[in-house]
């Protein structure tokens, strides 16, 4: 693996299955009494947020204390970000502070990639503006597999606001990885200009979708990065691009409902599909812990900066 | 020890990565090297025990659990991966077969545990099942193929202690090579075997191996 998870595409395919092989072996330890692994016992993990998240944070938080790592949490919200401080300069900060890996949420696309260039930790992306979120995409992929048996030929819809969307971004690519096909649906002005060189389908027709769809991934309506009229009212978008239950009747029987959160109830899904049990809404955010404990693992667990020898590092 | 190669000094720290996938070996192809990039391969292995002297041992051991533990009734047998494992379901088998019942065996992987884990990359987890019994108050055997530095013993003692409470735990090991580093010992020994740490022990089994035996040799040649 590189030091760092920055874009899904990093990801080889044995890369993807050694993070959710580790991730299921490390799912089996929730289960015990002691749900603590000594393994990352002395590291220090940042988590370094410059935007709003609940369930992301908690997530990596949840996950780096389980394996007993040190955690220190940073909101841009009253720091001195909140004074003006460059990432840069934040970033020398965490550097002073010995950071063996910073998780990194940013407003812009490519922040993590600039600061895996400042410091010698491992730095993890944990959704960069509207580019990537690759950690949703392995929790996404992880619950696929434990519902569904494989990836392998799977057959995907994601369906919404893919121009906003850096899970829509990251998941096309690792689902590709693990060889699932992937089909986006989307009105034509939530589709980015260049959806035509991504590695999958594009559909503008939600229930001609579903029939053949194993498992179908509902995004958020992001308005708040919406700063013109993609659709005409959000009850249209709705009517065309929501998952209702006469939509939920069209899927085939095995198929499962997934969404990143967090939901616009009766915008891009109704309340009755989200709580149905074909719905994997809440088990996503249980198998978020353990595919990022099986991510810092990975990236931490062995010979770190100080250890490795100086022709590996 | 979850290695399959247990070589001696510095070697055992940059022992063999685990050796998940790979095929069936036989004794040439030991010599290759493919699944020991760093420790230098076993290429001109002796046999020091055969597949009939490894039955032997194994039952052996099986009526020394019986005779320690009153019968057995209490057992459970955890091997620590990758040997360890069909070590334990041997042994649970010959158990349930002269006590005429069931023995539990599982598994238990011990990497997230290790001392040396900062010492090489990350490494890929083994599977760990605990038998539906669990561990609390019972006598838990922990097999695994070659004792050596103890320290794989040390890091199963402490996986052991997250999963439950067992009233005693105790050690058995196809091979007991020597060079503890911690005072750890083996309560079934299926042979001691008196080695330097400049050499080799290998233990092969059918199920991960193709083959059963045992094999000692110097370090190849480098």
């Amino acid at each position: 693996m590189n030091r760092h998870l920055i874009s899904a595409a990093d990801l080889s395919r044995g890369d993807a299955l050694l993070i959710l092989d580790t991730a299921e072996e490390l799912a089996q330890a929730a289960d015990r009494p002691i749900r603590k692994l000594p393994t990352l016992r002395g590291r220090t993990v940042v988590n370094l947020f410059y935007e709003d998240s609940t369930r992301t944070r908690i997530s990596f938080e949840a996950a780096a204390k389980r394996l007993s790592a040190d955690v220190i949490n940073f909101s841009a919200k009253g720091s001195s970000v909140a004074k003006g401080e460059s990432l840069k300069d934040t970033a020398q900060t965490l550097e002073a502070m010995g950071a063996d890996a910073v998780v990194i949420r940013h407003q812009a696309s490519g922040a993590p990639h600039r600061l895996a260039g400042w410091v010698r930790g491992s730095v993890v992306n944990a959704g960069d503006g509207t580019h990537e979120h690759p950690t949703q995409a392995l929790l996404d992929a992880f619950t696929m597999r434990r519902r569904l048996g494989r990836i392998d030929g799977l057959r995907v819809a994601i369906v919404g606001d893919v121009l906003h969307s850096r899970v829509a971004r990251s998941n096309v690519l690792l689902l590709r990885t693990l060889g699932a096909e992937v089909t986006l649906v989307a009105p034509p002005t939530l589709l980015p200009v260049a959806v035509s060189s991504w590695p999958c389908e594009v559909s503008y027709d939600l229930s001609g979708a579903l029939p053949k769809a194993d498992v179908v991934m509902m995004l958020r309506v992001q308005a708040e990065r919406m700063n013109a009229a993609y659709f005409p009212t959000v009850r249209e978008y709705s009517r065309r691009y929501g998952l209702d239950a006469g939509r939920l009747a069209l899927l085939p029987e095995h198929a499962i409902v997934m969404h990143p959160g967090p939901m616009n109830r009766g915008v891009e899904i109704a309340a009755e599909v989200a709580d149905s049990p074909r719905s994997t809404i809440v088990e996503q955010v249980a198998n978020g812990v353990s595919v990022r404990m099986a991510v810092l693992y990975l990236l931490l667990g062995g010979a770190g900066l100080a250890e490795r020898p100086a022709e590996v590092a | 020890m979850t290695h399959a190669v247990h070589s001696g000094g510095a070697g055992q720290a940059a022992g063999s990565p685990e050796a998940s996938g790979a095929g069936p070996l036989t004794r040439s192809a030991v010599g290759t090297g493919q699944r020991q990039p760093r420790t230098a391969p076993l290429t001109d292995g002796k046999v020091v025990l055969e597949a009939a002297e490894i039955g032997r041992a194994l039952t052996r051991i099986t009526h020394e659990i019986l005779e320690r533990t009153d019968g057995a009734s209490d057992v459970v047998l955890l091997g620590i991966p990758t040997r360890g494992v069909p070590l334990a379901h041997r042994l649970a088998a010959r158990l349930s077969q002269v006590e005429a019942r069931p023995t539990a065996a599982g598994s238990l992987d011990v990497t997230m545990y290790r001392d040396d884990l900062r010492l090489r990359p990350a490494r890929a987890l083994r599977h760990t099942a605990v038998p539906a019994t669990g561990v609390d108050g019972k006598i838990v055997v922990l097999v695994d193929d070659v004792l050596y530095s103890g320290r794989t013993v040390r890091a199963a003692l402490d996986a052991l202690g997250d999963i439950g409470r067992p009233r005693a735990v105790q050690l058995a090991v196809l091979v007991d090579r020597g060079h503890r580093e911690l005072p750890i010992r083996a309560d079934y020994v299926g042979k001691n075997l008196p080695t330097s740490q400049r050499e080799v022990v290998q233990v092969l089994l059918a199920e991960t191996d193709g083959e059963d035996a045992v094999l000692l040799g110097p370090v190849g040649a480098r």
